[in-house]
């Protein structure tokens, strides 16, 4: 019988299960290369080629490159894994963050500090979307 | 016999470390989360614990989807800040008690609590934030730290109620070892957040204040949360609150409120901090 997965429902949501973590296996471990320094130095001085030396899918490479963390999701990344690319870039978890909302981070700043997206209309696929 | 004094559950935002390593802490934006700990400094203080029975998750620091433990228990006399992408934090390192935490391991799994056991392992900002916010910014932790791990990262993680009888399996554990030694134990991470795709920056302060009451009027009720409830009501990342319940559960019935915080919002989180008295 196949596992039940009633969370599939939640809107603007991946959640990361097994399934996820088989898909992103070689993404999440490229991730993990660089919390050393001299990887993180690696990659800075030629991205693609560092890519390359991971079996990774084209489309996991392509959602680097562009640094498109919502692809990055969708191909199997977990965002503590994918956290070590904002950070080699200098970013917070709070830019990355408003990055996958489609908000400036202004807007999405200016939106935490209001309390943050509310729940209501935020529960289910297809209800009315609120803030 | 050692005994536990208090549970202190906090959530641990790696922004809070920034702003404290950076001296931010009195800017506009952070000056409300630090003022919430303000009490919490003095009173730490006083109570001067020996040990702190540390419950947080590793942020794929120490683990990568090589090896993912459920429940894992830190035996080693030390533990090394990690570094997480930008260079290990400027924290001390962490002194274990691995006589203490040999103990723990050994009564819990024969109490059908199957732990991990690590010997060597880095320590990410899931346990070095909780230390900062209650201790500052010593030379060096004014006390020993058992790490103990829960695996939040990949779905599921252990359940609600496997979090709270674990608790109580180690505040029997705690209670039959045989020295004075005044020992805390710290729940942390939460509350609601979600930091991936297009809901990140979801806060439920509904949920967040209900848990929160239910602490002390229905912690039973409070474990039997399921995931799917985490998951949908306080974000992807708000099921972190399940490492609260271990620390609950390792306290006696009634423990007596000593503290309580909530704000919104440290980055993309609520900030929720409790305190409870374990003496009666």
């Amino acid at each position: 019988m196949a596992l039940d997965k009633p969370y599939k429902d939640i809107p603007g949501t991946t959640i990361f299960d097994a399934e996820m973590s088989r898909k992103g296996y070689h993404l999440n471990q490229f991730c993990m290369s660089l919390m050393k320094a001299e990887n993180r130095e690696k990659f800075k001085a030629g991205e693609r080629a560092y890519l390359d030396q991971w079996p990774m899918t084209e489309e996991q490479k392509q959602a680097v490159l562009a640094r498109d963390y919502n692809r990055m999701i969708a191909a199997g990344g977990n965002i503590y894994f994918l956290a070590k690319i904002f950070s080699t870039d200098g970013q917070s978890f709070e830019l990355a963050a408003s990055s996958m909302t489609g908000a400036t981070p202004q807007e999405y700043r200016a939106m935490m500090l209001a309390g943050g997206r509310s729940i209501e209309g935020n529960r289910y696929v297809g209800e009315k979307r609120n803030g | 016999m050692a005994r536990i004094t208090a549970g202190v559950f906090t959530s641990h935002v790696p922004a809070i470390g920034a702003a404290i390593d950076l001296g931010k802490t009195g800017e506009p934006y952070w000056q409300p989360v630090f003022e919430g700990y303000a009490f919490s400094r003095q009173w730490m203080a006083k109570e001067k614990p020996d040990v702190i029975f540390l419950v947080y998750n590793d942020h794929a620091s120490a683990f990568s989807l090589e090896m993912i433990p459920t429940f894992a228990i830190g035996c080693a006399e030390r533990f090394a800040p990690a570094d997480e992408g930008w260079g290990p934090r400027k924290v001390p390192p962490v002194i274990g008690h691995p006589e203490l935490a040999a103990h723990i391991t050994q009564s819990v799994i024969l109490d059908e609590f199957d732990l991990t056991i690590i010997n060597r392992m880095d320590v990410d900002h899931g346990l070095t934030v909780p230390l900062s916010l209650l201790f500052g910014q010593p030379d060096a932790w004014p006390c020993r730290v058992i790490p103990f791990a829960v695996n939040v990262v990949q779905y599921p993680p252990p359940t609600g109620n496997r979090c709270y009888q674990l608790g109580r399996a180690i505040r029997r554990a705690i209670a039959s070892f045989d020295a004075d030694l005044n020992v805390q134990v710290w729940g942390t991470g939460g509350m609601s957040h979600q930091l991936q795709g297009p809901r990140a920056g979801l806060i439920n302060k509904t949920f967040d204040n209900a848990f929160l009451d239910r602490m002390l009027t229905d912690p039973e009720g409070l474990a039997r949360i399921p995931h799917l409830d985490y998951v949908r009501e306080a974000g992807s990342e708000g099921i972190e609150l399940v490492m609260w319940l271990i620390a609950l559960g390792a306290l006696d019935p009634h423990p007596r409120l000593v503290h309580r915080f909530y704000h919104v919002p440290a980055s993309n989180t609520a900030v929720g901090h409790v305190i409870l008295d374990n003496r009666h």
